[in-house]
């Protein structure tokens, strides 16, 4: 599939007797939200990690951009465009925001190694931070510390952070975990618009945000993907209702 | 060090080594369950870098404590006339009846520890504490207490081998920072979090460091001259098992039995 | 509440007005306390930069500070006997020059770090920390059984050494070199602080996750920090060689890296001047108390003690409001 962005293909990972990734195949298309849901233990993270650098699948491979990433690091497949938001805030609680999205940009410009001129006085650092932070509308907050944010802001930061790197694509965890009905809707019309600049691999339990954002579902059952479909085809899926949809009330 | 001079003094002052040994045990175990009751206790969750200065500054407080109260000149520690002598072992070795007995008490505690950690209720509620505090709290176990009597008791054992050592070298201050190097060491080799790896580090750590004392200085010797190979030799062999550690760390960074 | 840059500004100047106090006293022997204190800070400056800056404990940075005393003894006693420390496959000379012995104090500090760092960093949490400690040890023992530069005994070096242009047996200029010295570097690593690379191994020290999916390389920007902090730390351990005219293998003890850490702790992790301030302290303790009793690590332990349970953050922590070292 020339098209896809990012490519899995037969990812197997046991952990002892626990076969965590069964042999999973998914891909994500240029423009579009593709969704991954399922019940918790089906082996969600697992696979994130292994797509996004912590874990080295068994078997199978991952490719990014027609590159095959499998065994490369967390860091290198960001420098390539992979980004990437946490469920729990992955972010420098000591620093401002505007520290937090310096340090995005000093990573993507690959300038770790520069020793003498100042990181948050260099233009072309400040440059794309502000940027970031004006796309997800947190620039007056660039002075407030991290740790003194809510967690709505916390949420806008990761994804500031992630648009630093120049993204070809993202990889969300839950970033609609813990926002309120008002927070909800403004993130879910961010990402609609998101897509656009960069396809999203969303895994969320909040399902009136997935069937609202998702171009495709893939439901992911003990390590196994059952279905893989348009929201519609997923709703009239049989198994998917027994599997998943059917026992749950609210994510 | 606690325990070897606790040890040494009720020895000068009953002569007797049992009583020694006890007093030695005693004294240790106070010691340890004052200490995190006061300090330890409020270290639990502070960084690494809070623990290693706290309780370096408790090694400088009771280092020049003992040195006030016990002098600057290390005390003496007789090992008791029924302990002493030597043993014919099997294969016709003499050994000394004293090591012997520090051998077999050595392996005697391993055991008891095997058997309180794994087979024990005491031993599961200390294994559940370390996987999660606050869950065995909820479930009514006095955590702090389960703790301060784990903590009294690794002082115990320290102490004990203190003394038992004591009667070998002498009771010194700062005795015990040679010992706590070695352990770092065996722990880093043997691997993290894991008894067996203790052991075979322990093992390992041993035998390479007397063997390399031993037998560096007889290899050079074949093909340098006789003072400069007793020199190199002994030099290299006091850096071997950090060679050794080295080489663990860069093969497999968790150590042999270790796990992440 | 004092802002840090005045705080800094206030130590820098007692630093100057005593010894220059002392010159008119005549009192040659405050000259030498405060030259020490000027020492000693430069060596936690360097620990600093990787413990504050980056999070990384290392409890065997003697190490670094045993290699710069060694490489002047090595270096001092050689010229001192005419007799070069190596004839094949080249000839290198002794020297009893300054810079020279600097240069090569600086270098085999970084490179020991890197090769030590190489190692540790593979580690983390406590046991990066028993790593770098047994480390230390190793060098330490290593050092006492290596007979030819006085094992345990330790080196003499009875002239010191010296720099163009000025007579470093007069206390007042050896102190003025030292405290350039010590300017230039704390110059240097307030550039490396506030620099691109400074942002990222704070960052990772904060959140070492965020760093990595970002795109930075971990392992590598450490292993680059703590090959910098290694060689400050030689190079103090040069100045404090030829400040004694004597190495011995205690310089590479682990109580010596323990002592380094307590400057540090004492003044206030991560700040600037958080070495110079506790490395000073450090001395006044040692020198007064220690002069009421021999037992006077006591209350350095129990000093200690109180500030790592309820004062942290130091002195400065104290007497000054957080700065963030990358606002605006």
């Amino acid at each position: 599939m020339a098209d896809s962005i990012l490519d899995v293909r037969g990812i197997h990972k046991s952990f002892g007797a626990l076969k965590a990734s069964d042999g999973i195949t998914l891909d994500l298309k240029p423009g579009e939200i593709h969704a991954l849901i399922g019940p918790n233990g089906a082996g969600k993270s697992t696979l994130i990690k292994q797509i996004a650098g912590g874990l080295n699948p068994d078997s199978g491979s991952v490719h990014f951009m027609g590159r095959d990433v499998s065994v490369m690091t967390v860091a290198a497949r960001a420098r390539l465009g992979l980004a990437r938001t946490f469920q729990i805030s992955a972010l420098a609680m000591g620093y401002t925001v505007l520290e937090n999205a310096v340090l995005g940009a000093v990573g993507e410009t690959g300038s770790v190694f520069r020793f003498f001129k100042p990181a948050m006085k260099d233009a072309d650092l400040l440059g794309r931070a502000y940027a970031a932070l004006d796309r997800v509308g947190l620039r007056d907050q660039a002075g407030v510390i991290t740790s003194e944010l809510s967690h709505g802001q916390r949420r806008q930061l990761e994804v500031a952070v992630a648009l630093t790197l120049a993204p070809k694509a993202f990889l969300m965890d839950e970033p609609m975990a813990g926002m309120g009905a008002e927070g909800s809707k403004e993130l879910t019309t961010f990402l609609q618009d998101l897509k656009h600049e960069a396809p999203i691999l969303l895994v969320e339990h909040d399902m009136d945000a997935v069937f609202a954002l998702a171009d495709r579902i893939s439901v992911l059952v003990y390590g196994k993907i059952i279905a893989t479909g348009s929201v519609a085809d997923i709703r009239a899926n049989a198994d998917v209702r027994t599997a998943y949809l059917g026992e749950e009330d609210a994510a | 060090m606690i325990g070897a001079f606790a040890a040494a003094a009720v020895a000068g002052w009953t002569g007797s080594y049992v009583l020694a040994l006890m007093a030695s045990l005693m004294a240790a175990a106070l010691f340890g369950a004052l200490i995190e009751l006061t300090v330890i206790r409020r270290l639990y969750a502070r960084d690494h870098l809070d623990q290693v200065l706290a309780t370096f500054a408790l090694i400088l407080i009771f280092s020049e404590a003992t040195r006030w109260t016990f002098g600057s000149f290390p005390l003496f520690l007789d090992t008791p006339d029924w302990l002493s002598g030597t043993v014919m072992l099997p294969g016709g070795i003499q050994y000394s009846l004293y090591r012997l007995a520090i051998i077999i008490i050595g392996l005697v505690v391993a055991a008891g520890l095997f058997l309180l950690i794994s087979k024990t209720r005491v031993g599961m509620r200390i294994r559940a504490g370390e996987n999660d505090r606050e869950m065995i709290g909820a479930l009514g176990v006095d955590i702090s207490v389960l703790y301060t009597m784990v903590f009294a008791l690794g002082a115990a054992l320290a102490g004990l081998s203190g003394a038992l050592v004591g009667a070998i070298q002498s009771v010194e201050v700062g005795m015990g920072e040679p010992v706590l190097i070695l352990a770092f060491v065996v722990i880093v080799i043997g691997g993290i979090g894991s008894i067996k790896g203790a052991l075979a580090g322990a093992i390992l750590v041993g035998l390479t460091d007397t063997l390399g004392r031993t037998v560096l200085p007889v290899v050079f010797s074949t093909f340098m001259e006789a003072s400069a190979a007793t020199s190199v030799g002994s030099a290299l062999a006091s850096m071997l098992i950090y060679i050794l550690m080295a080489g663990v760390l860069i093969f497999k960074p968790t150590g042999l039995f270790g796990s992440a | 509440m004092i802002a840090e840059r005045h705080l800094n500004a206030i130590i820098l100047a007692i630093l100057v007005l005593i010894p220059a106090y002392a010159v008119i006293a005549d009192e040659p022997f405050t000259i030498t306390l405060a030259t020490k204190a000027v020492i000693l800070a430069l060596a936690g400056v360097g620990l600093n930069f990787a413990l504050g800056q980056g999070g990384l404990v290392s409890f065997g940075h003697a190490a670094y500070f045993g290699i710069g005393g060694y490489a002047m003894g090595i270096l001092a006693s050689h010229a001192q006997s005419y007799t070069p420390l190596m004839e094949v496959p080249f000839v290198i000379e002794g020297s009893n020059s300054m810079p020279v012995i600097w240069l090569v104090a600086v270098i085999s500090g970084g490179l020991l770090a890197l090769l030590i760092g190489a190692l540790s960093l593979r580690t983390r949490g406590v046991y990066f920390i028993m790593v770098t400690l047994a480390f230390g040890q190793m060098l330490y023992y290593f050092a006492i059984s290596w007979p030819a530069y006085g094992g345990e005994d330790g080196l003499s070096i009875y002239v010191r050494n010296q720099f163009p242009g000025l007579n470093t047996l007069v206390p007042i200029q050896f102190f003025g070199l030292c405290f350039v010295i010590l300017l230039i570097v704390l110059f240097i690593v307030n550039r490396l602080n506030k620099s691109p690379f400074g942002l990222a191994l704070m960052g990772a020290h904060q959140n070492e996750e965020r760093a990595k999916t970002v795109g930075i390389d971990v392992y590598k920007m450490r292993l680059v920090a703590f090959a910098i902090s290694g060689a400050i730390t030689a190079l103090a351990g040069a100045l404090f060689a030829d400040l004694n005219r004597f190495v011995s293998p205690v310089m590479f003890d682990w109580h010596t890296s323990g002592q380094i850490m307590v400057f540090i702790i004492l003044g206030g992790v991560a700040r600037l001047f958080g070495p110079i301030v506790g490395a000073s302290l450090y001395i006044l303790l040692e020198h007064f108390l220690g002069g009421m009793s021999e037992y006077w690590q006591i209350y350095l332990g129990a000093i200690l003690l109180f500030m790592v349970l309820f004062a942290k953050g130091g002195i400065i922590g104290r007497l000054s409001k957080k700065e963030q070292t990358h606002g605006g």
